[in-house]
């Protein structure tokens, strides 16, 4: 062995670098670096930058997909937003129409009620003067009759019996009317 | 292994407290680290001692190799187990240090320091595997092969990119009084070619050293102490104990000091690429 460090006298010196382990040392490093930098670090490099291009490209487009759903969003939203007014419009609408309608009806109904109860009123009112102008003659010709039967003839005929009678009744009225 | 050949150095195997040949603690002793040779081969003219650290430093070259390699021999976006946790290695020194340090230039030099760091943490790794419990950087000669790889990579590369510029603005600093240059320069320039290769290589040596010497010591003690009495029991309990805590601990500064060296490598490389003042 050739002692750099250790002097000549003290061959068991910790401190001693025998060249043959010094050409060992060198050449097994040698060979380990060698043989990494050509077979092993070269793939691994390429990989590792192959493996952050793909994250950096997946993480790329997840956020123009994030993008583009929340602008699909906004879009159904938007979308959204349009057809509940127009719902809205069109139920305002229809209440309107219904109102104008049931308005309508109401006014025709009232209007066909009005015309048959004036038709009933009227046929009423003919009616009772009809009633009244033959009770009237009921009660002459009773009051005639039980008048003939009290004077023991017949007064039946008589056009001037009846005259009396019907002008009594005229009075018996006039005098209700005056009470 | 290397402990029972320490004890076997220092005194007989059998050697215990109050035992029956007396015998007082058998201190392990630098001796440790001075490995008897198994062979001695003649390449070129020159003899190559074949000890337990050129041993090992064949094996951590093959396992780091093995291992980089199958992990990336075919490398997949989606990585599996091994290829993960090749990778966790790999991308440690590339963000840890070659762009902490060097910066967006440092990736070129990933493999460099990556190799760097793998050897010499397997290297040291060696101190604790069971069967090898040798830690190579304690060999200086290892340390130093390393080094002087490192210091000749970032002497030419310093050359490279500065050219002269890279002496003259490390021996004088510029926005420094003129009269400091007769006390910086010489420092400097020390600093430039001694100081930074020998506290580099002493560093990591002294490291494996001292821990290597101190798990020894423990585990010495206690097969010392082993002995059928309270304090036998106890004291070779608690220095077994010892020894567990300081092999964790070992692991712990075996990782440091490999990063260490990996980092300094680094600033001495981005020193030499842009400038240091």
């Amino acid at each position: 062995m050739i002692h750099i460090l250790a002097s000549a006298a003290e061959q068991q010196n910790i401190l001693r670098v025998p060249l043959d382990e010094l050409i060992i040392g060198t050449v097994a490093f040698g060979i380990v670096f060698f043989a990494l930098a050509k077979f092993a670090f070269p793939a691994i490099s390429k990989t590792l930058e192959e493996r952050a291009d793909a994250i950096e490209g997946g993480l790329r487009r997840a956020e123009d997909s994030q993008a583009e759903a929340a602008a699909l969003l906004d879009q159904y939203r938007a979308q959204l937003a349009e057809a509940r007014t127009e719902a809205a419009n069109i139920r305002a609408q229809a209440q309107a129409e219904k109102n104008s309608m049931i308005e309508t009806a109401k006014s025709e109904a009232a209007a066909a009620a009005a015309v048959v109860t004036e038709r009933a009123q009227a046929q009423m009112e003919a009616e009772r003067a009809q009633a009244l102008t033959s009770l009237r003659r009921d009660v002459s010709d009773l009051a005639l009759t039980l008048a003939g039967k009290v004077v023991g003839e017949t007064l039946t005929d008589d056009a001037r019996a009846r005259a009396t009678v019907d002008r009594f009744i005229a009075d018996l009225e006039a005098q209700a009317a005056n009470k | 292994m290397s402990v029972i050949t320490a004890v076997g150095n220092v005194a007989t195997e059998s050697c215990h407290l109050n035992g029956a040949n007396n015998c007082g603690f058998p201190a392990p002793s630098a001796d440790i680290f001075f490995l008897e040779p198994y062979a001695t081969l003649n390449i070129f003219g020159m003899d190559f001692t074949i000890s337990k650290a050129v041993i090992l430093v064949v094996l951590v070259a093959t396992v780091v190799i093995a291992f980089f390699m199958s992990a990336f021999r075919s490398p997949k976006l989606i990585p599996g187990k091994l290829q993960g946790l090749g990778e966790i290695g790999y991308t440690f020194v590339r963000d840890q240090i070659a762009r902490e340090v060097i910066g967006k230039e440092g990736d070129k030099f990933v493999p460099f320091l990556t190799s760097l760091f793998f050897f010499v943490w397997i290297s040291n790794l060696m101190g604790v595997v069971p069967g090898a419990q040798f830690p190579i950087m304690s060999s200086l000669a290892f340390p130093v092969a390393l080094t002087l790889i490192v210091y000749f990579t970032y002497m030419f590369l310093g050359f490279k990119h500065q050219g002269t510029k890279f002496i003259t603005d490390a021996a004088f600093p510029p926005g420094v009084p003129k009269a400091m240059y007769i006390l910086l320069t010489p420092l400097e320039l020390l600093q430039l070619f001694v100081t930074r290769p020998v506290t580099q290589s002493i560093r990591l040596f002294a490291n494996m050293f001292a821990g290597h010497l101190l798990i020894t010591t423990f585990t010495v003690g206690a097969w010392y102490l082993l002995s059928p009495s309270i304090i036998g029991i106890l004291g070779s309990a608690t220095s077994f104990g010892v020894t567990v805590v300081l092999t964790g601990f070992e692991m712990f500064i075996q990782g440091l000091q490999a990063f260490i060296f990996t980092l300094l490598a680094a600033v001495y490389i981005g020193g030499s690429l842009h400038g240091e003042h």
